[in-house]
């Protein structure tokens, strides 16, 4: 049985070849692969993870009361604007009261046309057979709109599509970096951003909905009543940006940051930094016409739901370009730009969790791993060598096998590897040699009973085999429950581990018995040092 | 050249002669880990209870009062600040802000803020901010995984050997859990996931003995079918012997090795695995083994089965 058929050592040879061979990428750090390699040469390289490389790890989670408020924002708009459509519907106030739209109908006659209209504007969501509101009317000329559970949800989802994708240009506006924008769980967004230290011009690029409206300044308020927080109907109170106070606006949206192409930082005349932005045709159009009706009136430009600044307006502003002034340093109106291009957040995230590493603590951690992985190797060899003699060697040469075949799996999958990784790394080198242990023992046992050479050496790969397998399995369940519970490092802990359990069976088990099969065939050897 | 052997070839030690005095400490040990985490409680990282985490090296030594009252003028609470690794490295720990996420992300700046002004030179290495929703999802997943690892494993084993070796797998591992949870009590080193990567890995690894020794009893109960059980547990404790000693000796060695030059960062799952190591090799001797006693294994426990069963993986 200790014959080892040639087409197997072939096999297992050569994927002892394509180990290293894959492996050699990751084992050279730093420098860019595509210089120097020929290109038929693997590219794959294990990835560093924050906590080695540096860099910001940011989890969003989507504000859902600002996502309902949002959305019925919307919906009392377009009720609004379709109610005044062609046969116009003429209605009281909205009231928004408890996360509903409710408004009674003048014209009791008109209720039905109202619904049937208003009926138009809901949508079907998904297969459920239920529509995104519900309409209905009460004490015959009251309508009241209630956003569904299964609307809401939907909404939510489709919102946090659109913000993943923001989010992602406002970071990353040449799409170049290698950075990781993913939704989890529904309503979170994960953010990874290796090599940036500092996450507050992060956090202050994604922590603006960047939602922008150009709404006409009331004139007729009450200053008094204003501060106060009251508005005559129809209009609205706003803060002042930079805490300047309030003021009270028509709560109609003349022209929204929806209808922008183009948003930029630049200088006004008196050299004050703003930010210069462009409207598409239809929203140039309804800049002009507003602008036109309203001329030596001010406007007031407003950022989510803070006013920024509220300019006169001299002169009809016609070819659709303007520029948004507010208390703008270069660095902030340049942010707003960005925001303002890359489109608005359809829901306002918040950074619930926040992990940044410095460059140099994750260049520390490399190197500290390196020489405790190489000691700790080097220490464990010595200890097989002088235990095990000949057996050692070959159980050595295993380890070093099984090292090269973690890093190259890893690199082949694109895993990342992390701080935990490492110590998961070094505690499968540890481990591995446990089956070289086991079987050796083994074999040690059966000569003591007095088999002869090859019948011991068969019977302790064979007799060892059943505990390897179970032993390693108890592994498979805990790292593979890693996996699926942990997060960020421990998963990378995990990943290594599980790698490591089968690299260090195949090394443990086959490749030692290989050697140790090629060597008795060659040297007959009469009697074993074990 | 002479080989070295820690263990000698005949051993002959009467283990199960300890076995109730053993199992009464272990018993004893487990409840008073438990009762003291339990009365004390761990020291839980920013990962499980919220609030912040700054790590700084700074360019001199500093007055580490000095650093806690300008920290304490910034009005975030009550900080804690430890030294960590070297001399000069020191990781601040701020409490959960009150006002929610937006005031911890405000109260990170303000360190930072704080730092980079008063000490020229100093190098900001981490900053890790958890709002309390994040953290206690940590908490639960972490418990979740804990425990499900140690249920998974223990099917596994009783589905594979009998289900009194099932149930000492379990006892073992509750064992072993709870000790280690003890000492994280008592030596207040600070719990954070990597310390959770530990404690599956303990899991893991303190089977991995057990196993090994539960293998060869499976293999002397079919061998030595009118052996009593005492002796027999002896034998097959005596044959996996050196095994048990080697292997524990070249993970402690690996372990030992990251605990004293590995990254500071690690250094709590490190040591939770070379103390995870060191009490699964005592209570895969010592608890899992007298168990099979009391839940009455005997040589006929696996005669039955062998016809029903898949004798085991195809051997090689």
């Amino acid at each position: 049985m200790l014959e080892f058929p040639r087409w197997k050592v072939w096999l297992v040879t050569l994927v002892v070849a394509l180990g290293v061979f894959f492996s050699i990428p990751s084992l050279i750090i730093g420098t860019p692969l595509e210089n120097k390699w020929p290109s038929w040469f693997p590219h794959y390289k294990i990835s560093l993870g924050l906590d080695l490389a540096g860099g910001s790890h940011l989890l969003l989670e989507a504000d859902a009361k600002d996502a309902q408020r949002q959305r019925l924002q919307s919906m009392e708009e377009s009720v609004s604007t379709e109610l005044r459509r062609g046969a116009k519907i003429d209605i009281g106030d909205i009231s928004t009261a408890g996360g509903r739209l409710s408004f009674l109908v003048r014209d009791p006659t008109q209720v039905d046309a109202a619904v049937e209209r208003l009926r138009k504007l809901t949508q079907p969501v998904a297969l459920t057979g239920n529509r995104d509101w519900d309409v209905q009317v009460v004490d015959s000329t009251r309508i009241v709109l209630t956003p569904t559970a299964s609307g809401t949800a939907q909404a939510l989802k489709d919102a946090m599509g659109v913000a993943r994708d923001v989010v992602r240009r406002r970071i990353d506006p040449g799409g170049t970096k290698e950075i990781t924008v993913i939704t989890e769980g529904g309503n979170r967004i994960l953010v990874q951003v290796p090599g940036v230290e500092d996450p507050e011009a992060l956090k202050n690029l994604i922590g603006q909905t960047a939602r922008l409206e150009f709404k006409l300044v009331d004139l007729t308020a009450d200053p008094a009543q204003v501060q106060q927080g009251r508005a005559p109907a129809g209009s609205q109170v706003l803060p002042m940006a930079e805490g300047g106070g309030f003021i009270a606006v028509k709560r109609r949206v003349m022209v929204s940051g929806d209808q922008l192409t183009d948003a930029r930082q630049s200088f006004d005349q008196d050299g004050r930094a703003v930010v210069s932005i462009k409207f598409n045709t239809a929203g140039a159009r309804r800049f002009g016409r507003v602008t036109q009706e309203n001329v030596n009136k001010p406007f007031a430009i407003i950022l989510d739901d803070k006013v920024l600044s509220a300019p006169n307006i001299n002169e009809p502003i016609l070819g659709g370009q303007a520029q948004i002034s507010g208390n703008f340093t270069v660095e902030t109106a340049n942010q707003l730009a960005v925001s303002l291009a890359s489109g608005k957040l359809p829901v306002k995230l918040n950074v619930i969790e926040e992990r940044s590493v410095g460059p140099d603590l994750g260049k520390d951690s490399i190197h500290k791993g390196v020489i405790a992985s190489a000691i700790g190797m080097v220490g464990i060899m010595i200890f097989m060598l002088v235990t095990y003699g000949r057996f050692g060697v070959y159980a050595n040469i295993a380890l070093i096998v099984n090292a090269f075949l973690i890093l190259a799996i890893m690199a082949i999958f694109n895993a990342t590897l992390t701080l935990p990784g490492i110590a998961g790394f070094i505690l499968t080198i540890g481990a591995a040699v446990d089956a070289n242990v086991l079987i050796n023992e083994r074999i040690r046992e059966e000569m003591r009973r007095g088999r002869k050479l090859i019948d011991a050496v068969e019977t302790g790969y064979h007799e060892a085999f059943r505990a390897i397998f179970d032993a390693n399995v108890t592994h498979v369940v805990s790292a593979a429950i890693m996996a699926y519970f942990g997060s960020g490092p421990v998963r990378g802990f995990a990943v290594v581990l599980l790698i490591g359990v089968v690299t260090s069976v195949f090394t443990a088990v086959y490749f030692t018995r290989m050697l140790v099969a090629l060597w008795i065939r060659r040297a007959r050897p009469r009697a074993l040092h074990i | 050249m002479k080989l070295l052997k820690l263990v000698p070839d005949h051993t002959n030690i009467d283990f199960m002669r300890w076995r109730n005095l053993a199992v009464i400490l272990s018993t004893l040990a487990t409840v008073a880990s438990l009762a003291f985490t339990a009365y004390r409680g761990l020291n839980l990282g920013v990962d499980f209870v919220g609030g912040q985490l700054v790590r700084v090296t700074f360019a001199q030594p500093i007055e580490v009062e000095k650093l806690r009252g300008e920290v304490l003028s910034l009005h975030l609470g009550e900080a804690s600040i430890q030294e960590f690794g070297g001399p000069k490295t020191y990781q601040i720990r701020l409490p959960k802000p009150e006002g929610g996420d937006a005031a911890a992300n405000v109260a990170a700046t303000r360190v930072k803020d704080l730092i980079t002004r008063d000490y020229p030179g100093a190098r900001i290495d981490s900053v890790d901010t958890v709002s309390g929703k994040v953290s206690g999802e940590l908490a639960k997943d972490s418990a979740k995984a804990i425990i499900f690892a140690m249920i998974g494993i223990a099917l596994y084993i009783w589905f594979r050997f009998e289900w009194q070796f099932g149930v000492g797998a379990l006892l073992t591992l509750a064992h072993d859990v709870a000790m280690t949870l003890g000492f994280f009590a008592f030596t207040r080193l600070q719990v954070d996931l990597n310390v959770v990567a530990a404690f599956l890995t303990i899991v893991g690894y303190s089977l991995n003995d057990t196993v090994v020794i539960y293998d060869r009893i499976r293999e002397n109960l079919k061998k030595y079918r009118k052996m009593a059980i005492i002796p027999l547990l002896n034998l097959s404790l005596n044959e996996t012997l050196a095994r048990t000693v080697v292997t524990s000796l070249t993970v402690l060695i690996a372990m030992g090795v990251m605990m004293l030059v590995g990254p500071e960062v690690i250094f709590g799952l490190s040591l939770a695995i070379f103390l995870g190591v060191v009490i699964g090799t005592y209570s895969s001797v010592y608890v899992s083994t007298p168990v099979l006693v009391w839940l009455g294994v005997k040589p006929d426990s696996f005669l039955k089965s062998d016809e029903e069963k898949v004798p085991g993986p195809a051997a090689v």
